[in-house]
Order: C-alpha cells, then structure tokens, then sequence
C-alpha cells in the first residue's frame, strides 16, 4: 500500500508536466518544430512502432511482422551493436585486466599507457574510426568497444588487487596450485569489481552507440533522431529520446538484476 | 562450568583414531627476522620444540611474543631466516594440505556455500565426486553444519562460521591442525562451546594441534602442554604439561593455581610489550 502511494507520488510531477506541456503547446505558446504537443509524439511514437503493412504468413513469420515497424528495427539494430560491441570490448578487458592485476611487473610496464589513453573519450576517436574503418559497422563497433574496455579493465585491475590475503593464504593451505588459487579464488573475489566495471561499460556502450549511430550507419536510434532532424519532425526526435531512455533503462537494469543474482553471496547487497 | 554438556550429535565413522607418524612437528633452532637494517625486528630467537603426534600444544603470550610467526613458519606461509622445521621427517618449504590452518578470521571464501567451502580442498586433491560428497556430508554433521551446507558465510554467525573453517580442513584429514586465534572474535559461550566441540574432534581424530591464543585460561581448558613466549625476542620461556583431567574444570583449585603461575609468567611478557609500546618501539 505504502509502495504503491509513493508511485503515485513519483508520477505527480512527470504527469503535471505532460499536462502544462500540452496545453501550452495548444494554445500556441510556442510552434511544432520548438516544442510539439505529448500527443502528437505519443501518436508518432505509436506510428513508427507498429508495422507499416499488413502480415503476410507467406513471405515472413509473426515475430518479424511484429518487429518490422522502423522503431522496433532501429531499436534491434542499436541493441545489436551495443551487445556486440560490448563483447567485443568486456571480452579483450576481461584477460588483459586480469593478467595486469596479477603480474606487478606487467602492471608497472602498461598502467602508465593506460592512464594516457583513458581519459580520451571514445567519441574523440570517430575522425580516427572513420580512417580506419570507413563507414558502416566496424567503426561504430570499434567506439563500442572502446567505450566499454576501459571501465572494464580498469574495474578488472582494481579488483584483482584489491584481493584480501587471507583467501590466498587458505586457499595455498588447503593445497591450491596457482591455476586453482586463479580460478577459484582471486576471480571470484574479483567479480564483484568486475561487473561493476562492466555495468559502467555497457552503459557508456549505449552512450557510444547513439553517436556512433550517427556519424557512420543508417539505421538504429542514433541515426533515426538525426535524419528526423533533417526534416524538422521534433515529434519523432522526442519519441526517438524517449525510446533511447527507456531502454537506456532496461538495459541498466537487466544488468543490475544480473549482478543481483552473480553477487548474491556478497555482504554488500544483503537487504 | 565443567563441560559435560557434549552435544548429541551422530558419531561420525572416524578414521582410525591414532596418531600417524607423520604428525610429530619438530622445530630447530628457529629464528626468523621481519625487515633488514636498523629497522630489522627479531620475532623469533633460538626457538627449539619438538611437539609429537597428537599433543594438543598451546603457543601462549602477549602481542609480538612471535606466536603468530611461529605457527605461520609451521604453515610454510613465511620462511624461516634460519633453523628448521619438519613434520616427520618432511622439512617445511611451503604451505600444504597436510598442514590445515584454521584463522581468527575464519577466511572463509564468501562466494562458496558451506557445502562448497567444505569440498574445496577435496576438489583440489581430486577426490572422486561420490567420495567427497559422502565425506563433506560426514564432517557436516561432525559439526553439526548438516542444516547450513546450502547458505552462504555471510549469513552464518561467527561461531557458525568458525565451525565451516574447522570443517574445511578436517575434510582433508590433515594429521596436524594449526590454530591462530580461532575463537578470539567469539563471545565468551559460544567460545566455550567451540572449546569443547575441538576437544571431541580432537579426541576422536588424534590431530596434532598447535594453538595459538593469548588467554591464559583458553590454554589451561585445551591443552596438553603450554609453550609460554617471551616478547620480542620470541624464546620459549617455559614449557609447562598440564595433566589435570578432561572434561577440566576451570573453577578448580588445581585450574586457579595452574592460572596464577602462568598469570605471572605471562605477565612479565606483557610489562615488557607495555613498555615497549610506549617507548614507541613496539611493532606488531
């Protein structure tokens, strides 16, 4: 009862907004193209979601009728490159973090490199991407990834050594050989960092992914909010950012309900 | 409070309860330094022992009294500068199963379940999954952790806690014990309580146990024979075998008279830390 009276409570002001939005744009305060009515971006937003013709049972199966509307394409097409992406940049994160938080020497030989490069942000790389790559996937794959290696491998690092002794020490007692002591010991005990970082990288994924979207590729969220620019539909640019946030949000929260369940022995997140 | 209150729990099919050979702990002229320099600190001087299969030994004495070290030494976990140490006739180079050390703060691996925490040592050794099933569920009901193998160490107590480290190397079968501290985290019933559950497992398996502690009446309660240290450097100071019977009784006039000679001795270690500590020397 009180969980559902304080929801109520949270959409107070997003739907007052909705509302003083509305009306403000009917009695003509401000034009379409500045700030178009909730309603006309709800019934865009519903337009480009459903499918464009009628299903076929011939030429295509149900799902992909349900899915051949431009938003659900888009959206499949974005997920696609930031899940790509995403293994692309966690998958080579994941080894090189691991061996430089285990080696002191590997680690006094590359952090210096590290801390160059990573403050640049993915987005600076896009001039290099597009030399590099052309247009097309690879480039915006290649930003993904970029954005996602390095929170993982810095969190990859950070976990491996902030490892406690104690477990090492147990674990040698109780007959451990180093690959033991590696795979069942310091990588679990850094998992907790691990997937922190990596909820940090998917979520800069997503960020990468937008812009990625439009420079080099012609379809996905990123793309489509940009060409709707070209003709002044500030309608579809609303839905467009809206969709990008909710999933956005699903995203982040599928991850968190992951690290929920990976993490559940863990103090931190006893409730 | 005599302990007569053994806990009605299934008596596990032991293993032959007899000391093996290979359980007799002899330490030679052992002498280990921390650092180099003038800042090196001698934490153990001429330390020579020799504790046989299934003595339960205590190391007793204050802070920086080098028992910590001794029985890391023992444990293979940091060398010795110089002098020996073997069980049987094996020299210890580095920590083994053989050796299974149970920590004040349990270190047990807080992603595993009890049940898992219990095999880990099995798995590494290789034991067939059938056998180490059977031997984890036998040494679970030892310890009466029967109910818990399925919960993870964060939702145990510290005693419970405490119960799963002491199972995790019993499972190895290890001929000797090493103890550091385990129950000093514990309040006062459930350490008594612990107390006596190593005693019956120690009864009933014949480990050699060496056991670190600094309370005077823990000692006189679990061992055999107690190993008083000197503060820095550590020397075995007096090597006292306590003959009074189990289950002991800690209200005794034997207990109290045991506990004002020790009282005394370890006393003198502790004015020795104290001083040091405020001269600021003290290092521990």
């Amino acid at each position: 009862m009180a969980a559902r009276l304080s929801t109520l409570r949270g959409a107070l002001l997003p739907i007052g907004l909705l509302i003083v939005w509305e009306l403000a744009s009917r009695a003509g305060l401000f034009s379409a193209v500045v700030l178009p009515p909730p309603s006309a971006v709800a019934v865009r937003w519903f337009n480009s979601l459903v499918p464009a013709l009628p299903y076929d049972p011939a030429s295509q199966s149900y799902l992909s009728w349900m899915l051949s509307g431009e938003l659900p394409h888009d959206a499949v097409a974005s997920l696609g490159r930031v899940l790509a992406g995403f293994a692309i940049g966690a998958g080579l994160a994941l080894p090189v973090g691991l061996l430089m938080g285990t080696s002191d020497r590997l680690y006094a030989l590359t952090n210096p490199l590290l801390q160059i490069l990573r403050p640049i942000p993915p987005i600076a790389y896009i001039p290099l991407a597009i030399v590099w790559f052309g247009l097309g996937n690879p480039p915006a794959l290649f930003l993904i990834a970029l954005g996602t290696f390095f929170p993982v491998l810095v969190n990859t690092i950070a976990g491996v050594r902030q490892v406690d002794s104690i477990y090492i020490r147990a674990a040698r007692n109780l007959g451990a050989n180093p690959w033991t002591l590696f795979r069942r010991v310091i990588l679990p005990a850094a998992s907790p960092f691990v997937l922190a970082g990596m909820r940090i990288g998917i979520g800069t994924a997503f960020i990468v992914v937008i812009v990625a979207e439009m420079i080099a590729v012609s379809d996905g969220l990123g793309y489509r909010i940009l060409e709707a620019r070209e003709y002044m539909w500030s309608d579809k640019i609303i839905g467009g950012m809206l969709t990008i946030g909710v999933l956005g949000l699903l995203i982040d929260s599928a991850m968190s309900r992951l690290n929920d369940h990976l993490l559940r022995w863990h103090r931190g997140l006893e409730r | 409070m005599t302990s007569t209150l053994a806990p009605a729990r299934p008596a596990p099919a032991a293993p032959a309860a007899r000391p093996s050979s290979d359980a007799e702990i002899t330490v030679t002229s052992a002498r280990k330094v921390f650092g180099s320099g003038d800042k090196a600190v001698v934490a153990l001087e001429d330390v020579t022992a020799t504790i046989p299969a299934g003595q339960f030994v205590c190391l007793l004495g204050p802070s920086g009294c080098g028992k910590s070290t001794l029985l890391n030494a023992i444990a293979g976990f940091s060398p010795l500068s110089e002098g020996q140490i073997r069980i049987g006739t094996r020299p210890v180079t580095e920590p083994g199963p053989d050796r299974g050390m149970v920590f004040q703060e349990y270190a047990l691996f807080p992603w595993m379940t009890v049940e898992q925490n219990i095999r880990f040592g099995l798995d590494i050794k290789g034991v067939r999954r059938a056998e180490a099933e059977a031997t984890v569920a036998r040494i679970a009901a030892t310890l009466g952790l029967s109910d818990f193998r399925a919960r993870f160490p964060k939702d145990l107590s510290g005693g419970m806690r405490q119960r799963v480290a002491i199972a995790r190397i019993l499972a190895l079968d290890p001929p000797v014990m090493l103890m550091d501290e385990p129950f000093g985290a514990l309040d006062a019933l459930t350490r008594r309580t612990l107390q006596d559950e190593l005693l019956r497992i120690w009864a009933e398996y014949r480990k050699t146990i060496v056991f670190v502690t600094h309370s005077i009446e823990e000692a006189i309660y679990l061992a055999d024979r107690i190993l008083v240290m000197t503060y820095r450097p550590g020397r075995l100071k007096r090597d006292i075998t306590v003959s009074l019977p189990r289950p002991r009784d800690s209200a005794s006039a034997e207990f109290n008279a045991l506990k004002r000679e020790l009282g005394g001795l370890v006393m003198e270690e502790q004015q020795r830390y104290t001083k040091a500590e405020m001269s600021g020397t003290a290092v521990d």
